[in-house]
C-alpha cells in the first residue's frame, strides 16, 4: 500500500511502522497530551483498553478521570458527551462498534448536529464519536455494520474515514481538534491488516481533503475506508491490462471533496464507486447525483456503484463475503464502464 | 483462594460511578455477592446442606434440574472444544452460571415466551431449543436462525437490552388474547445500564404485563465490573423504582432459582403482573472463547467462585439425601454425551447455504432492487 499520508504541519521526518489500531492509539495519546480538555471514554475502554486496543495503556498514562468506562448505554455515551462539549470538554467517545450506535440515534439526531444552529453559535460541540465498522473479519450479526450515510445525512455532523495508518493519525487529530461534532468510522478490516509509515509528533490532515490515491487517466473509482484496500487491488489488475485507472480515497464524506471528484471525472470520464453500505440511498448514490449534476456532460459512460446489498449484513459466516464487494466485482465494474 | 465473604461487606460506594478502581478489580464479583449472601435467596449452600427445607421443589423436579444443567454444562463444554478445532463460531460460554439459566428457563411452559441474550445458550437449551439448531446457530449457519413453529423462542440478541422491550410486547399481546401465556427476558448486569431495560420494567408495569424478567448479576460485562457499572449495589431494588416486585435470588443454587421464577411465573399468569429477578451469579469464564480476561481481572478471582459450581451444589445435595447414585449420575452423562453427539451428526448434516441466501427473508415478496440484486449474485456467484 503506498504510503501518501500528505501531513500538513509534519514537524520532523522521523517515522515509525504502525498499524491503524496503534495509529489512532498514538493519535489519542497525544490529543490527551496537547489538550487537557480532552476527554475519552465509552465501552472497555479504560482498565482494557477497548476491544479493539485503541485506547491501550491511555487510562494507566493519563489517569481514570481522562479516560474511562463509562456504564453500558449508547445514548448516555453520547448524550453526556453532549453535556461535556457544551461546557467547555472536548470529549472523545468510542462505541464498541458502529452498529451498537443506535440506541445513540436520539442524541445525535436530536441533538449532536443541531447545536451550533439551535443556539445561533454560542454553543458549538468539538466532540468525537470513534466507532470500528464495516465488515470482512466473521464478527458476529450486528458487528460489521456500516451506517455512515445516516451520519452523513444528519445536518451539522462530520463524517471521517480514514483507510491507512498514517491517514487515520491525522485525519483523527484533525478531527479531536475541529469545533464540530465528528463521527470517526475505523474499519475492523484495516486496524491490523496493513502497517505503514506514519509520522511521529503532532500533524493533522485537514477535513475535507480526498487523496488521489493512484493517478489515472481511464477510469475514476471513488471510495473510502475499508474499500480503499479493494479498489486499489482491482485498479493494479486493470492496469495490467492496459487500463488507467485513478482511485480517489474520500477520506471524509462531510465535508466533501467535488473539486478533487470532478477534477478527475473530467479528465477520465468513466466512474466507478465502491462501497460495503446498502446499496439503496447508501452514500455512493449522494457522489453518484453529484456528478451527474456537475458533470455530466464529460461521462463516457453511465456510472456504476459497486455496493452492498439492500439486505442486513450477512452473520452466515460462510457467505458472508458474497456480500462485502471484493476486486473481482470492482474490476468487473471498469471493465463494464470501459467497454460501454 | 479469595474468599469473598472476608472481602468488603461495606456498601461504602465508590468514588466515582464511572471511574473504575483499576487496583483491585478481582473484588467486584466476589464483593457483589458477598454483600448479597444476608438479602438473597437460598434453598441450599455452596457444600449442598439444605438452607430452606419447607422451599424445596420435588425430588422429580430437582432431578429434571440436575440433569438439564448436567445437559446445558455439556454443551457449553463441547462448543469450547469445537471452537478450538474450527466446528464452532465465537460462542459466549456460560459454564458456571447453569443454575441461573436452567432454574428460570425450567419454570417456563413452550406456550410461554423466551428472549435470551448471546450468554443464555443455556436457557434457549432448557426451555426447549433442539440441540442441532443451537450448534447450527453458533456455527452461524441460517439454521440456526429459523426457529422452530412449536417454540416462542427468539434467534439470540446480540445487541443489549433490545429484548426487553419485546417482551412486554409479546406478554401484553398474549394478555390481550386471553391467554394465561408469560413472557420472559434475560439481561445482564452491563445491559441494566441501557435505557431499553428501563422503559421496559416501567411499560410492563404500567400495563401489567406478564412478564418475568430475568437479570443475571455475573459481575462483569466484557471488562467493567458490576460495582463500576452502577453505586446501586442490590440490583433487583431497581423494581423499586417503577412500583414492580424485585427478587434477588442466589443465581448458583438452582433450586432457589427456579423456585423464585415459579412463583414469577404463577404471579404473570394470574395477572398480577411482572416481576424482576436478579440472580447473583458470576462469569467464570472470558466474555467469549476468543476475550483474554487476563486483561482485567485475575484467575484468583474466578478460583473462589468455583467453589460455588451451581451443578456440584446440586449434585452434593441429589446425593446427599439419596436421590441421586454414582451409577445413576454416570447413566446422565453418557445419555447427554449421546445426545450431543447425535445432534451434532445433524448439524453437519445441514447443507451449507448458497451465496443468494444473503438476500433470502428481507421482505415477504422481494422489492425490484432485491430480485435485481439476486440475478447478479447468481450471476456472479453461482447458485
Ligand atoms: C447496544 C450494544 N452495545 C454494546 C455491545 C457490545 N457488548 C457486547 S456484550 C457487552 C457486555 C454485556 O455485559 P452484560 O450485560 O453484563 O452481559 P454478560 O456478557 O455479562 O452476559 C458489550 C458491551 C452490544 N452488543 N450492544
Ligand atoms: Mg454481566
Amino acid at each position: 500500500m503506498t504510503a501518501t499520508p500528505s501531513p500538513t504541519q509534519t514537524k520532523t521526518l522521523t517515522t515509525k511502522t504502525m498499524t491503524m489500531v496503534a495509529a489512532i492509539n498514538d493519535a489519542l495519546a497525544l490529543a490527551l497530551e496537547r489538550d487537557p480538555a480532552v476527554h475519552i471514554f465509552g465501552e472497555d475502554v479504560g482498565v482494557m483498553g477497548g476491544v479493539f486496543r485503541a485506547t491501550d495503556g491511555l487510562q494507566a498514562r493519563f489517569g481514570a478521570e481522562r479516560v474511562f468506562d463509562t456504564p453500558l448505554a449508547e445514548a448516555g455515551i453520547v448524550g453526556m458527551g453532549i453535556g461535556m462539549g457544551l461546557a467547555g470538554l472536548k470529549p472523545v467517545a468510542e462505541i464498541q462498534f458502529a452498529g451498537f450506535l443506535y440506541p445513540a440515534l436520539d442524541q445525535v439526531l436530536s441533538h449532536l448536529g443541531r447545536y451550533r444552529h439551535r443556539t445561533r453559535s454560542r454553543y458549538h460541540l468539538p466532540m468525537v464519536v470513534r466507532a470500528p465498522y464495516g465488515g470482512g473479519v466473521h464478527t458476529p450479526e450486528q458487528h460489521a455494520d456500516s451506517p455512515e450515510a445516516i451520519l452523513a445525512h444528519t445536518p451539522g455532523v462530520k463524517v471521517v474515514i480514514p483507510s491507512t495508518p498514517a491517514d487515520a493519525k491525522g485525519l483523527l487529530l484533525a478531527a479531536i481538534e475541529d469545533p464540530d461534532p465528528v463521527f470517526f468510522f475505523e474499519a475492523i478490516k484495516l486496524y491490523r491488516s496493513l502497517k505503514e509509515e506514519v509520522p511521529e509528533g503532532h500533524y493533522t490532515i485537514p477535513l475535507g481533503k480526498a487523496r488521489v490515491v493512484t493517478a489515472g487517466d481511464d477510469v475514476t473509482v471513488i471510495t473510502y475506508g475499508g474499500m480503499v484496500e479493494v479498489a486499489q487491488k482491482a485498479a493494479d489488475a486493470a492496469r495490467a491490462h492496459g487500463i488507467g485507472v485513478e482511485v480517489i480515497d474520500l477520506r471524509t464524506l462531510v465535508p466533501l471533496d467535488t473539486e478533487t471528484i470532478l477534477a478527475s471525472v473530467q479528465k477520465t470520464g468513466r466512474v466507478v464507486i465502491v462501497t460495503e453500505a446498502p446499496r439503496t440511498n447508501g452514500f455512493h448514490s449522494e457522489i453518484s447525483a453529484t456528478i451527474a449534476e456537475e458533470a455530466i456532460e464529460y461521462l463516457r459512460s453511465p456510472i456504476v456503484r459497486v455496493t452492498g446489498f439492500d439486505a442486513p449484513y450477512p452473520p452466515f459466516t460462510s457467505i458472508e463475503d458474497v456480500y462485502r464487494p471484493n476486486p473481482v466485482r470492482v474490476a468487473k465494474a471498469i471493465r463494464q464502464v470501459m467497454a460501454y | 483462594m479469595s474468599k469473598p465473604t472476608a472481602k468488603s461487606k461495606s456498601k461504602t460506594p465508590p468514588k466515582s460511578a464511572a471511574v473504575p478502581a483499576p487496583s483491585d478489580p478481582t473484588a467486584a464479583g466476589a464483593a457483589a455477592y458477598a454483600d448479597a449472601q444476608g438479602e438473597m435467596i437460598q434453598l441450599i449452600a455452596p457444600d449442598g446442606t439444605v438452607t430452606q427445607p419447607e422451599r424445596l421443589p420435588d425430588v422429580s423436579i430437582r432431578l429434571r434440574l440436575y440433569h438439564l444443567m448436567r445437559r446445558a454444562r455439556h454443551f457449553d463444554e463441547r462448543a469450547w472444544v469445537l471452537y478450538r478445532t474450527g466446528r464452532m463460531g465465537v460462542f459466549p460460554p456460560y459454564g458456571g452460571m447453569e443454575a441461573s439459566q436452567v432454574g428460570t428457563a425450567a419454570a417456563l411452559t413452550p406456550d410461554d415466551w423466551l428472549f435470551p441474550t448471546y450468554r443464555d445458550t443455556g436457557a434457549a437449551l432448557t426451555y426447549g431449543l433442539p440441540l442441532a439448531q443451537t450448534i447450527a446457530y453458533w456455527r452461524t449457519s441460517p439454521h440456526g436462525w429459523a426457529m422452530p413453529e412449536n417454540l416462542k423462542v427468539l434467534p439470540f440478541y446480540i445487541p443489549i437490552a433490545t429484548q426487553y422491550p419485546h417482551a412486554v410486547g409479546a406478554a401484553l399481546a398474549e394478555r390481550r388474547r386471553g391467554t394465561r401465556n408469560v413472557a420472559m427476558a434475560y439481561i445482564g448486569d452491563g445491559g441494566s445500564s441501557e435505557g431499553d431495560f428501563h422503559e421496559a420494567l416501567n411499560f410492563a408495569g404500567a400495563l401489567n404485563a406478564p412478564c418475568v424478567f430475568i437479570l443475571q448479576n455475573n459481575g462483569w460485562a466484557i471488562s467493567v465490573p458490576t460495582r463500576s457499572q452502577t453505586r446501586a449495589t442490590n440490583l433487583s431494588r431497581r423494581a423499586e423504582g417503577y412500583g414492580i416486585p424485585g427478587v434477588r435470588v442466589d443465581g448458583n443454587d438452582v433450586l432457589a432459582t427456579y423456585r423464585v421464577t415459579a412463583e414469577a411465573v404463577q404471579r404473570a399468569r394470574d395477572g398480577e403482573g411482572p416481576t424482576l429477578i436478579e440472580t447473583v451469579t458470576y462469569r467464570v469464564k472470558p466474555h467469549t472463547v476468543a476475550d483474554d480476561p487476563s486483561r482485567y481481572r485475575t484467575a484468583e478471582d474466578t478460583a473462589g467462585w468455583d467453589a460455588r459450581d451451581p451443578v456440584l451444589r446440586l449434585r452434593a445435595h441429589l446425593l446427599a439425601e439419596g436421590h441421586l447414585t454414582e451409577e445413576a449420575d454416570a447413566e446422565i452423562t453418557r445419555e447427554i454425551e449421546a445426545e450431543f453427539e447425535e445432534a451434532l451428526r445433524v448439524a453437519d448434516a445441514y447443507p451449507e447455504p448458497t451465496p443468494a441466501e444473503i438476500l433470502d427473508h428481507v421482505f415477504a415478496e422481494p422489492t425490484p432492487q432485491l430480485v435485481r440484486q439476486r440475478a447478479q449474485i447468481l450471476a456472479e456467484e453461482g447458485a
